[in-house]
C-alpha cells in the first residue's frame, strides 16, 4: 500500500468514526451508552464472552449507523439478526454408511447423547450399532447398554480398561458383517489438556479411517451449555487434534444459555449440529439458529 | 492442576506493567481496573461479581495513600489480593464432624459435575484420617449410576449401600441405620444430578435432608461452569442451605472463575478441589493460596505439603543431616527424584513455585522420560562412583553411558546437574525458599 493511499485510508477511517460518533450523539436519547451497556450485560451473562460480545456490539453500531436505525427495539432486532447469521451454518447431509464419534470433557453428557442419537436414527429407519469406547469410566458401558436397550440398538462393548480403539474396530467389523447404516462411537470424557488421552482419541479416528474409508465420518464435540469460556479452549484443541465437524450442545433445559457457541463460532467457525433439551430419549433435536438466539437474547 | 493459571498470567501481565512505574495516576489505576475486569470476565467470574469487585478495588486504590505511596503497584496488588481473599473466604474450612454418629455428608449438584467420582475421593481422603466410611447409592435415575458408585467404592476400598431403584429418601434413611449397625462412623450420600429448576427433584433432596439431617450438604460444581454458576449455586443454597462447595475438574485449563462467583453469591466456603481422575486427586481448598495463585504469586504452601506427603519425616531428617555433612550422594539424588515423582507431575509442581514465569513454563516441558534416563545412568555406576562422583573420569563415563544406553554427554549433564542440585540444597538449608526464588528458571534436573 502506497504512502498516500495509507493516509487516505486513515482519513476515511477517521471520517467514518467521526460521522458515526455524530450519528450516535444525535440518536443518543435512544441508542445511548446505557442501551449498549445493557446489551453487553445480556451477552456477557449468557457466556458469549468478552471478545465476541465486543465484536457483536461493534458490528451492531456499524450497521445501525448504515441502516439508520434509531430505536432500541429495532437495534435489538438487528443484533438478533447479526447473531443468527453468525451461527447459521450449512451442515452437509449425511451419507451412509455413517460413523459419528462423540468426544468431549468429562460429564458433558456424551453417553446420553449417543443414546438419543441412536434413537433418532432408529426412528428414521436406519440400522444402528453403538461402540462403547468409553472403557475408562466406571460403569460407562453398562450405562450405554441401558440406552441401547431403550433405543433398541446393539451395543458393542469390551471390559473396563480395554483399548477403546479395539472396541471401535469390533463395532466396525460387526457393522460391516450385518450391513448397518450408522455406527455411533461413545468415548471416555477427557480434559483437552491431557495429551495422552487426546492421542488415544486420534488413534480411534485412525481406526475408523482405515477400516471404513468409504464412510461419512463426523466427529462431534459434546459441550455442556453451562460451560463458560473454557469451551473455546475445548473446541480449539478438539478441533486441532481430531478435526471436529460440529458441536452437540447439551443441557439447554437449564438456565444456562450456551452463549459460548458464539465465541466458538467467532474464533473457530464450528457449527452447532444438535441440542439436548431434556432427559427423555427424544430430547435431542437439530439445532435451529433462530430459536437459539431468541432464547438467548 | 493449572488452577487459575491463565488468570494469573493476566494479572502478572497487568501488574508487570504497573511495577515498572513509579507513581500512578488515576487514569492508570482505571486502566489496571479495566484489565482486571477483562481478566475476571474471561475467567468466567460472574458479571455482577466482577462489577462489585472492580468497584471495590478501584475505590480503595484511588484513595490518597496509594498515590502518595512509593510503590503504588505493590499496593494495588495487595488490595486486589486482599479483596480476592475476602471474596473467597479467609481460611481453609475443614469438613464438620458430627457429635452423634454417624457423620453424614450429602452430595448434590447438576448432572455431570462429578459427584460420584468425588464420593470416591472423599472416601479415600476420610479413610486416611482413620474414618470408616459407607457410601449410599441414592442416584436411582441415571442408568448404571449405582454400578458406577460400586466400582468407585471398590477402588476407594469401602462398602456401597444400595437398595436398587427405589425412593432415595428410603435408601438414605436405611443407609444410616445400616451404618450404625455395622460400625461405620461416616456416611456419604451420592444423589442424582439434577437441574436446579427441576422442582420435583429439588424437593426430593429436601426430603432426603429432612430424613437424615446431614452434617454437611456439599454442592459439587464443575469448575468450567460459566456465568450460570451463580444461578445454580444460589438456587441449591436457597433450597437446601448447603454448607459447602466442592470444585471439580480443576486439572483442566479452566480459569475457574466460578469458584469466586459462587463464594460471593452463596457465602458458603469452598472446601475441596478435584484435580484429576485418580482417587487421591483431591486437595483441600485454600482461599488465600488461590488468591495468591491468581496474582501469580505461586503456591508454595501446597508444594511443601505435597513434599511432606511424599517424603517421610525420617527421610527428610536424614537428608538434612547429609546436607550438613556435605555427604549428599548420587544415590540420594536418585531417591530425591523418586520422591519427586511420587509428589505428582513435575510440571504441576513447578507451576506452584513463585516467581517462575508461567509463559516460560508452558514451553519448558518436563520430560518424565529424562528421569528414567537419569535413573539408568546412576544405576550403571558403581557404589563408589555414586558416593563420590569425582572419581568418574572419561573411561568410566564411557562405561556408564554404554551401560545405561545413553551418551557421554548425558552422563556429563547429569553430573553437572547433580552438583547444581547439591549446591541449591545447601543454599536452601541456609536461605529457605528465598534461595529457590533466586534460581531464576527452574530446578536443575
Amino acid at each position: 500500500m502506497g504512502f498516500f493511499k495509507k493516509i487516505a485510508e486513515g482519513i476515511k477511517k477517521t471520517k467514518d468514526a467521526f460521522s458515526k460518533k455524530l450519528f450516535f450523539a444525535f440518536s443518543a436519547r435512544e441508542l445511548d451508552d446505557e442501551f449498549y451497556e445493557s446489551l453487553e450485560e445480556a451477552l456477557l451473562t449468557a457466556d458469549v464472552g468478552l471478545t465476541a460480545t465486543e465484536n457483536l456490539i461493534e458490528e451492531l453500531k456499524d450497521r445501525a449507523f448504515k441502516e439508520k436505525i434509531k430505536k432500541p427495539e429495532d437495534a435489538k432486532e438487528l443484533l438478533r439478526k447479526i447473531m443468527i447469521e453468525d451461527i447459521d451454518y450449512d451442515v452437509p447431509e449425511y451419507e451412509y454408511p455413517l460413523v459419528i464419534l462423540l468426544s468431549g470433557v468429562n460429564g458433558v453428557g456424551k453417553t446420553t447423547a449417543v443414546g438419543k442419537l441412536a434413537h433418532m436414527f432408529k426412528e428414521q429407519g436406519k440400522s444402528v450399532v453403538v461402540a462403547a469406547a468409553d472403557t475408562f469410566r466406571a460403569a460407562a458401558s453398562e450405562q450405554l447398554e441401558v440406552w441401547g436397550e431403550r433405543a433398541g440398538v446393539r451395543v458393542i462393548r469390551h471390559n473396563e480398561g480395554a483399548d477403546p480403539a479395539a472396541v471401535v474396530f469390533d463395532a466396525i467389523s460387526s457393522a460391516k458383517a450385518r450391513g448397518n447404516d450408522v455406527i455411533l462411537v461413545d468415548t471416555a470424557g477427557r480434559l483437552h489438556n491431557k495429551k495422552n488421552l487426546m492421542a488415544e482419541l486420534q488413534k480411534i479416528c485412525r481406526v475408523v479411517d482405515r477400516e471404513l474409508p468409504e464412510a461419512d465420518f463426523r466427529k462431534y464435540l459434546v459441550l455442556d451449555a453451562t460451560t463458560g469460556q473454557n469451551a473455546v479452549s475445548q473446541a480449539q484443541i478438539f478441533s486441532e487434534d481430531i478435526e471436529t465437524d460440529g458441536i452437540i450442545l447439551t443441557k439447554l433445559d437449564g438456565t444456562a444459555k450456551g452463549g459460548v457457541v458464539l465465541a466458538i463460532s467467532d474464533e473457530i467457525g464450528l457449527p452447532v449440529v444438535y441440542v439436548g433439551v431434556g432427559e427423555k430419549i427424544d430430547d435431542l433435536i437439530p439445532f435451529d439458529a433462530t430459536d437459539f438466539i431468541n432464547a438467548l437474547l | 492442576m493449572a488452577l487459575f493459571e491463565s488468570l494469573s498470567d493476566r494479572m502478572n501481565h497487568i501488574f508487570s506493567k504497573l511495577r515498572n512505574r513509579g507513581k500512578l495516576t488515576e487514569l492508570e489505576i482505571k486502566q489496571a481496573m479495566r484489565e482486571i475486569r477483562v481478566a475476571l470476565l474471561e475467567a468466567d467470574v460472574n458479571y455482577q461479581v466482577v462489577k462489585d469487585f472492580t468497584a471495590k478495588v478501584s475505590e480503595k486504590a484511588l484513595g490518597e495513600d496509594i498515590l502518595k505511596s512509593l510503590t503504588p503497584a505493590q499496593q494495588i496488588v495487595k488490595i486486589v489480593n486482599d479483596e480476592l481473599c475476602a471474596l473467597m473466604g479467609s481460611t481453609h474450612q475443614k469438613l464438620a464432624v458430627s457429635d452423634r454418629q454417624p457423620t453424614v455428608y450429602m452430595m448434590c449438584g447438576l448432572q455431570g459435575a462429578g459427584k460420584t467420582t468425588m464420593c470416591g475421593k472423599l472416601v479415600a481422603y476420610l479413610k486416611k484420617q482413620g474414618k470408616k466410611v459407607l457410601l449410599a447409592a441414592c442416584d436411582v435415575y441415571r442408568p448404571a449410576a449405582i454400578q458406577q458408585l460400586k466400582v468407585v467404592g471398590k477402588k476407594a476400598g469401602t462398602e456401597v449401600f444400595e437398595m436398587g431403584q427405589i425412593d432415595p429418601v428410603k435408601i438414605a434413611k436405611s443407609s444410616i441405620e445400616f451404618a450404625l449397625k455395622n460400625g461405620y462412623d461416616t456416611v456419604i450420600i451420592d444423589t442424582a444430578g439434577r437441574l436446579h429448576i427441576d422442582e420435583a427433584l429439588m424437593n426430593e433432596l429436601v426430603n432426603v435432608k429432612k430424613a437424615v439431617n446431614p452434617t454437611e450438604i456439599l454442592l459439587v460444581v464443575d469448575s468450567m461452569t460459566g456465568q450460570d454458576a451463580v444461578t445454580v449455586a444460589d438456587t441449591f443454597n436457597k433450597t437446601l442451605d448447603i454448607t459447602g462447595v466442592i470444585m471439580t475438574k480443576l486439572d483442566g485449563d479452566t480459569r475457574g472463575g466460578a469458584a469466586l462467583s459462587i463464594k460471593a453469591v452463596t457465602g458458603k466456603p469452598i472446601k475441596f478441589n478435584g484435580t484429576g481422575e485418580k482417587m487421591e486427586d483431591l486437595e483441600p481448598f485454600h482461599p488465600e493460596r488461590m488468591a495468591s495463585r491468581i496474582l501469580g504469586m505461586g503456591d508454595v504452601l501446597t508444594l511443601i505439603e505435597k513434599a511432606q506427603d511424599a517424603i517421610s519425616q525420617e527421610e527428610a531428617l536424614a537428608l538434612q543431616k547429609k546436607l550438613k555433612e556435605n555427604s549428599f550422594t548420587l544415590d540420594d539424588y536418585l531417591k530425591q527424584l523418586e520422591s519427586m515423582k511420587k509428589m505428582g507431575n513435575l510440571q504441576d509442581m513447578m507451576s506452584m513455585i513463585p516467581g517462575l514465569n508461567r509463559s516460560q513454563l508452558k514451553d519448558a516441558k518436563v520430560d518424565e522420560n529424562q528421569i528414567k534416563h537419569t535413573k539408568a545412568i546412576i544405576q550403571s555406576m558403581t557404589m563408589k562412583e555414586r558416593r563420590n562422583p569425582d572419581v568418574i573420569k572419561s573411561s568410566q563415563k564411557k562405561r556408564i553411558a554404554k551401560g545405561s544406553g545413553t551418551t557421554i554427554q548425558e552422563v556429563n549433564q547429569l553430573l553437572k546437574q547433580f552438583e547444581l542440585t547439591k549446591d541449591m540444597m545447601a543454599r536452601m538449608q541456609k536461605g529457605g525458599m528465598k534461595a529457590l526464588r533466586n534460581m531464576n528458571g527452574g530446578f536443575p534436573f
